[in-house]
């Protein structure tokens, strides 16, 4: 169905953290694919695996007390997952860019802003001073800070938190990369900032024929934004489809939970919130069965026995069950 | 300045007497400049007149954005702030005019649940000690053998074991957490609780489980709420009345489904559309209006509306003279000069 260039090909990637406690199974096998110019949406809860995996394939992982286990992520052909240090020093910010959710930590306190978003004009493309700080103020122009000749010599605590987002963002697009990887970029934003920051990845994706990544935990923004979804849980990827039929058509008891377990500010209220019973589980100990066995309502007694594949439910649309939500009971 | 509104809407609240009012509560921070001679350089107005009434029983929703003065509010409304004027008088007693042994009543009738389950709750103490310390420090029941069987049956009314009664509160999960935290303020029997951010630092399938516990234990109880948050789909599903903030002031409150269908501030207007609904079709017909801009600093916020430098629809007299506040239909309150 999808006619485009696949860009991103991630296969069978798991990462692993070493600590003291013992072993951290963050991320177990997860396979996904991005088209160019396309926008999908990695949904989860903390701790399901989302950021761990794209930053697995940016190669951000600190090696110890991380270890990328198994995997392959195809950037145009190339596996990321096997290229050195320095020839993904090449890629990382002129290919591929990851705009962070706390634009506050992620920035340099004591760089000044334009400073910062030279830095990958000068080492990617080589630019001189001069014309590197001519980009600069393009870019934050781009990105709406205004008077941006006198803004880029202002420090990160000068900006509020819209401002600093936006100087990531500018940061990010610098090099004009073909992917754009945006972890909770507006988590720790106002609706209305959100809203703006929405607004211009949108309509610089558009403008820039990018493909963007976005992680988050809020389904909320996913729907007006991605074309398909990616729900991930303890590891795995559980759902995956495009956004309208995620949200007319959940098939996996998670996607399910969490929709009813979200309340919705477009309708009167008519009912309880459906809780999800329960908590996310301990990732220390290696899931036996589906990991969402313990917290599922139709749990039957192969859940707990056998991890269930991603198996096709429809046309491009995938869950990890046992159970057909539809009819009403088991598979097969 | 502000006119005194009347308990809201045609509810059967509307014959009880408002448990909590507030009057024109101000609430100033002085900015201060210089090492060995200190001198105040001006005031940070984080609450700059604001009145309502809750009436018991009922839960009302104060939202807006980060810097609006919200949990401020909240905190000045239950004295841990003194107030800069104003009133606030919860059961009759005036939160900061009244002597030590009312004020002493005041704090076991009204608690606090805190945003962040892991600043409130002390790490050296046990859920025993965390629990239990209201009714210790109140002598509701200075006999530890019955405290700690109260804790236990205050724990398990929030969905605890009560085997972990001598855990530490690094051992729980947030969500645990702050079911803590619910149950501490729990303890003293209050009437009234300010719930300040309570889920916001919580996993999505967590949130619902803490907001159907503080439903079920507001109708068990009769509790009323004074609900701070920014999740404005939240807010409508569990509050009867929505008072939105911005910049230290009210701009609009209203009954819940009058406000979020018939919002008439320009800033709730904005703020309405920029939630987004958990539905693509939906989503992508809706009509956004994107506000342009940061909120300014409190501490030189912009004179007449304060809301002018942003609106959309901003006139003339907006930026010179502060709008009126009032009713413009039964219980939907509003000041702006456009409606």
């Amino acid at each position: 169905m999808n006619r485009r260039q696949v860009i991103l090909d991630l296969k069978d990637l798991r990462t692993r953290f070493h600590i003291a406690e013992g072993t951290v199974y963050a991320v177990n096998g997860v396979s996904l694919t991005l088209h160019e110019c396309e926008t999908i949406a990695i949904v989860g809860e903390s701790g399901c695996g989302k950021s761990v995996t794209m930053l697995s394939v940016m190669g951000l992982i600190p090696v110890p007390p991380g270890e990328i286990v198994s995997g392959q992520a195809f950037y145009r052909g190339r596996d990321l997952l096997a290229l050195s240090e320095a020839e993904m020093e090449h890629i990382r910010g002129k290919e591929l860019a990851m705009v962070f959710q706390d634009p506050m930590t992620a920035l340099n306190p004591v760089l000044t802003i334009g400073r910062q978003i030279s830095e990958p004009l000068r080492v990617h493309l080589n630019m001189d001073h001069a014309t590197a700080q001519q980009r600069v103020i393009e870019l934050l122009e781009q990105v709406g800070i205004p008077d941006p000749k006198n803004r880029m010599n202002d420090y990160p605590h000068q900006f509020s938190g819209g401002m600093r987002q936006r100087a990531m963002l500018a940061m990010a697009l610098a090099c004009a990369p073909s992917v754009l990887i945006a972890d909770e970029p507006t988590t720790a934003l106002d609706v209305t900032i959100q809203a703006q920051i929405i607004e211009l990845v949108t309509r610089l994706r558009d403008a820039l024929c990018m493909a963007v990544i976005w992680i988050t935990h809020d389904l909320g923004v996913v729907a007006g934004l991605a074309e398909r979804v990616i729900v991930m849980y303890a590891g795995l990827v559980v759902e995956e489809a495009s956004v309208d039929e995620l949200y007319d058509d959940p098939r996996h008891p998670y996607t399910l939970a969490l929709l009813a377990a979200l309340p919705r500010i477009d309708r009167r209220r008519d009912r309880r919130l459906k809780s999800i019973p329960g908590a996310p589980p301990n990732l220390l100990v290696m899931p036996h069965g589906c990991p969402f066995a313990p917290r599922c309502e139709f749990v039957f007694d192969r859940c707990r026995a056998e991890t269930p594949p991603l198996l096709p439910v429809a046309i491009e649309h995938r869950a990890r069950c046992w159970y057909d939500v539809v009819n009403g009971k088991p598979f097969e | 300045m502000i006119a005194v509104q009347a308990p809201s809407t045609e509810d059967a609240m509307q014959t009880s007497q408002p448990l909590v009012k507030v009057r024109d509560l101000r609430k100033h921070f002085p900015v201060r400049r210089g090492l060995i001679i200190e001198r105040q350089i001006g005031s940070v107005k984080a609450v700059d007149g604001i009145t309502f009434d809750i009436a018991k029983g009922e839960t009302l929703g104060l939202v807006g954005e980060s810097g609006c003065g919200k949990t401020t509010a909240g905190r000045t409304i239950l004295g841990l702030y003194p107030a800069t004027s104003g009133q606030a008088l919860i059961d009759g007693i005036d939160v900061h005019h009244s002597n030590r042994e009312a004020i002493k009543m005041l704090r076991r009738k009204a608690q606090m649940i805190f945003q962040d389950p892991y600043a409130s709750l002390n790490p050296r103490w046990t859920v025993a000690g965390i629990i239990g310390e209201p009714l210790r420090v109140h002598n509701i029941l200075p006999d530890p053998q019955a405290r700690a069987e109260r804790v236990k049956e205050l724990m398990l009314r929030v969905g605890l074991s009560p085997q972990l009664i001598n855990r530490f509160p690094h051992e729980f999960s947030g969500g645990q957490r702050q079911r803590i935290g619910v149950a501490r303020a729990l303890a003293s029997n209050p009437s009234f609780i300010v719930c300040d951010e309570p889920i916001s630092a919580l996993d999505v399938s967590i949130q619902a489980q803490v907001v159907n516990l503080l439903e079920d234990l507001q109708d068990e109880f009769g509790l009323t709420y004074l609900f701070i948050a920014h999740d404005l789909s939240m807010v409508r599903h569990i509050c009867d009345r929505v008072a939105v903030m911005y910049l230290g002031v009210i701009v609009e409150l209203a009954e819940r489904d009058e406000l979020y269908e018939h919002p008439l501030h320009p800033y709730t207007q904005a703020l309405l559309s920029a939630v987004p609904i958990p539905d693509p079709k939906k989503d992508r017909s809706r009509q956004r209006i994107i506000l342009a801009g940061d909120v300014p600093s409190p501490l030189n916020p912009p004179p007449g509306c304060r809301f002018h430098p942003r609106c959309p629809i901003a006139m003339d007299q907006c930026s010179r003279i502060q709008p009126e506040w009032r009713e413009v239909a039964p219980g939907h309150w509003v000041a702006c000069h456009a409606v």
